[in-house]
């Protein structure tokens, strides 16, 4: 159970980043450990004590496997934040380039 | 983009190659251990990313070798695209269909299609992370300048 | 060949990776090919429905059958309300792709403007088809990374903040949607829609699963832009190109989170009070909010998206009544009379919408600003614009020969008829301010004393523009023929059986 709530854990920390943070670096990577607080979760619900990698070889009598699929669902997961992560460091330097500033305080054109 | 010390330079030319076989060796052993397409094109991005780093490079030649990358993704992705459409054509006529013969448990050519996924998917996610990393780096430059 | 959804993600995905290629060295082969693919999935989708299936049509993924009832492969399911919501999103797609062949010619990087707009068709197009949970997010990334990309697509530093504060919302959404699907996984062991609405149907309400239900309303509830969730979306379809504009006020904001409510709350969870009243009350916040904050605006596009925020309210609240009354066993005919009040609101609103973005692109177009204070007497520069905005605005108001009319009747009648007379007062409130605020823009914007005569960009628009504008008009007043029975069976019916019907969805895929 200690692990899922550490789980949670990182997640407020990753949401207390974003949320007040003010340098738009930082939000990203308040957004990445919020993201990788997910990932973890997601491992974590596929694991069983002392399972083994699910690979099929010769000789084994019932063996006792951890369930592969959120294995897969985090690979994937990966691959969809690295995309997101790059996308937002994307924005953020061209927002630099713009208003020669990481600071979110002052990038604020747009009101109401 | 200016190059680093002699120091990082050598080690860097030792290591890139056996960098980039071991990212290669990680693609196309996808289907038997863990790792495959995603992990081993990370790795061999990063040998390219590691060569780019150590010894510099001028902005315009980072340009022209951004387009080959991001061609190179593009095309990587058509070729899986197609070999997922062609699974229309064969078999049981189904989307992702595996119509190659499977062969024997264990070997390094079998499995189907799989091996060519991984492959392809390799190819893909080194040249997206090449074109991600030297996107960035082009950006650093013209804001630099 | 028989009929096969898997096409409908193919085509797009083929032609978002060949346009990259090609197009590097072929000169309007982006344009020729995206126009192209996007008829192609409106012929195919209209083809479905002329020859008639058997619904619902399920691709298997890889040929995995299913061993003991239980599934294994990646389900595509192709039923009659992914049929009626890949219609819309194809339609709109391709007149806004054929409208910005004219448009998007002032901006640099076609290639990778028409690669985007292929790959959100090919990530709506299987956020609709999915039948497996995680895809549903899988597809709704790809759909909503691609729009990112092309609302920051003038790159000037309003679309740059807007699509920074859009990426940081729409990434929470993603987050919160990813830890139910975890939490889903570890409660039902299957990842298969139908599966897991099996085991739920079976099984008692845990803490864990109100948890599960929570953050998917929060998720998708921010991809949707109800109203506590809304603060990205003024700023995100105000800023991106217009025909963007029209894909995402249009689509995409019904496609991955209005379509992923309605199928994971009608079919896969036990509707429960609580939900049903949560999701008609946020309806009905939006519906009012929206268009309270939409009468300040005098940026056009700012005044458009919020009032897409209300009219989303409307179908939210058409389709919140139909499941109070499903969930309290009432009358069926009015639970379906409500449920296709919302759906046929969702059709109607991406026509006019859509449409009216569209105008106000081709104002931007022209005029060069958006500002309705620095606009004027544009009526006798832009007939076509001016007449199909006015189209538009009486759709969108409510006004009898349009479509916006029947489909906010029906809500009406469905809200008086089910004793929610507090949300058909609302309802008609809202539509009088709507009026109210559509005759605003059409006096500042076209009727108005000639203000902008000189500050024209050019005296004509392109073909391509005309066309789109003038079809969506046409399409705006042929809708109200769905009314009619014979049409309404062919499109609305089946959408509305497959979410009266709630367990239907299970039973029928399980045996396949």
């Amino acid at each position: 159970m200690m692990v899922y709530i550490m789980c949670f854990i990182l997640f407020m920390v990753g949401l207390y980043g974003v949320l007040t943070r003010r340098n738009l670096i930082k939000i990203v990577i308040g957004f990445s450990i919020m993201e990788f607080s997910c990932f973890l979760f997601l491992a974590l619900i596929g694991y069983i004590e002392n399972g083994l990698a699910p690979i099929l070889k010769e000789g084994m009598k019932n063996p006792v496997y951890v369930d592969p699929l959120p294995q897969a669902m985090v690979l994937t997961a990966i691959v969809i934040g690295l995309a997101t992560t790059a996308m937002l460091l994307a924005i953020a330097i061209r927002i630099y380039k713009k208003y020669g500033t990481f600071d979110i305080r002052k990038v604020n054109e747009l009101k109401g | 983009m200016n190059g680093m010390s002699l120091i990082v330079k050598k080690v860097t030319q030792l290591m890139s190659g056996l960098i980039f076989m071991y990212g290669l060796y990680i693609i196309t052993h996808g289907h038997l251990t863990p790792g495959g397409g995603f992990a081993g094109g990370a790795i061999v991005a990063g040998a390219f990313i590691l060569l780019i780093l150590a010894f510099g490079s001028k902005v315009i030649s980072l340009r022209t070798e951004k387009s080959q990358t991001s061609i190179t993704e593009s095309l990587a992705l058509l070729i899986v695209i197609i070999l997922a459409g062609a699974g229309l054509f064969f078999g049981s006529y189904v989307f992702f269909n595996n119509y190659l013969p499977e062969g024997e448990v264990g070997e390094l050519i079998s499995a189907g299609v799989i091996p060519l996924y991984n492959i392809f998917v390799g190819m893909e996610v080194s040249a997206a992370l090449l074109t991600i990393f030297l996107g960035l780096v082009i950006y650093k430059e013209e804001v630099a300048s | 060949m028989e009929l096969t959804p898997a096409l409908y993600i193919i085509v797009p995905l083929l032609g978002a990776f060949l346009i990259p290629v090609i197009g590097h060295f072929v000169k309007g082969f982006q344009k020729v090919l995206t126009v192209l693919i996007t008829l192609f999935l409106v012929v195919y989708n209209i083809w479905f429905f002329v020859t008639g299936f058997d619904a619902p049509v399920v691709t298997k993924v890889g040929g995995w059958e299913a061993v003991n009832d239980v599934p294994i492969a990646i389900y595509l399911v192709y039923d009659g309300l992914s049929a009626f919501i890949l219609l819309t999103i194809c339609l709109i797609a391709f007149l806004s792709a054929f409208y910005a062949v004219g448009y998007i010619k002032r901006f640099t990087a076609e290639n990778n403007f028409y690669a985007l707009l292929c790959l959100m068709i090919a990530g709506m197009n299987g956020v609709v088809l999915s039948g497996d949970i995680f895809n549903i997010y899988v597809f709704l990334e790809i759909a909503v990374i691609a729009s990112y990309a092309l609302v920051a697509f003038g790159t000037e530093k309003q679309e740059l903040e807007a699509s920074f504060k859009y990426q940081v919302l729409g990434g929470i959404a993603s987050i919160l949607i990813l830890f139910a699907v975890a939490l889903l996984y570890w409660q039902t062991q299957t990842l298969n829609l139908a599966d897991i609405s099996v085991i739920l149907q079976e099984g008692t309400q845990t803490t864990a699963l109100i948890f599960t239900e929570v953050l998917l309303i929060v998720g998708f509830g921010l991809k949707a832009a109800m109203i506590p969730f809304h603060a990205w979306l003024p700023d995100a379809h105000s800023s991106a190109p217009s025909p963007i504009s029209a894909m995402l006020s249009g689509v995409l904001i019904k496609a991955v989170g209005i379509y992923a409510l309605l199928r994971l709350f009608f079919n896969i969870f036990v509707i429960t009070y609580e939900v049903s009243l949560v999701i008609t009350i946020l309806g009905a916040l939006s519906m009012v909010v929206g268009v309270l904050l939409a009468i300040g605006q005098w940026d056009l596009k700012r005044l458009l998206a919020y009032h897409s925020i209300s009219q989303m309210g409307y179908v939210i609240i058409g389709v919140g009544i139909g499941m109070l009354i499903i969930q309290r066993d009432g009358n069926m005919t009015i639970a379906a009379l409500a449920i296709a009040g919302g759906l046929f609101h969702m059709i109607n609103h991406a026509l006019f919408k859509g449409l009216l973005f569209l105008d106000a692109g081709a104002i931007e177009f022209m005029a060069g600003t958006r500002n309705l204070r620095n606009l004027g007497g544009l009526a006798r520069y832009m007939p076509v614009t001016s007449s199909t905005s006015l189209g538009a605005s009486m759709a969108i108001s409510g006004i009898p020969p349009f479509n916006g009319f029947f489909s906010k009747l029906l809500i009406i009648i469905a809200a008086v008829r089910g004793e929610f007379y507090l949300l058909a007062a609302l309802a008609v409130f809202v539509n009088f301010v709507t009026l109210g605020s559509f005759m605003k823009f059409m006096r500042y914007a076209f009727y108005n004393s000639d203000k902008s005569k000189a500050k024209l960009k050019t005296d004509r628009l392109p073909f391509t523009m005309k066309f789109s504008m003038i079809t969506m008009v046409i399409l705006c007043v042929l809708m109200s023929l769905m009314i009619i029975p014979y049409f309404r069976e062919i499109m609305l019916t089946p959408a509305v059986d497959v979410l009266v019907n709630t367990s239907e969805y299970a039973t029928k895929l399980i045996g396949l």
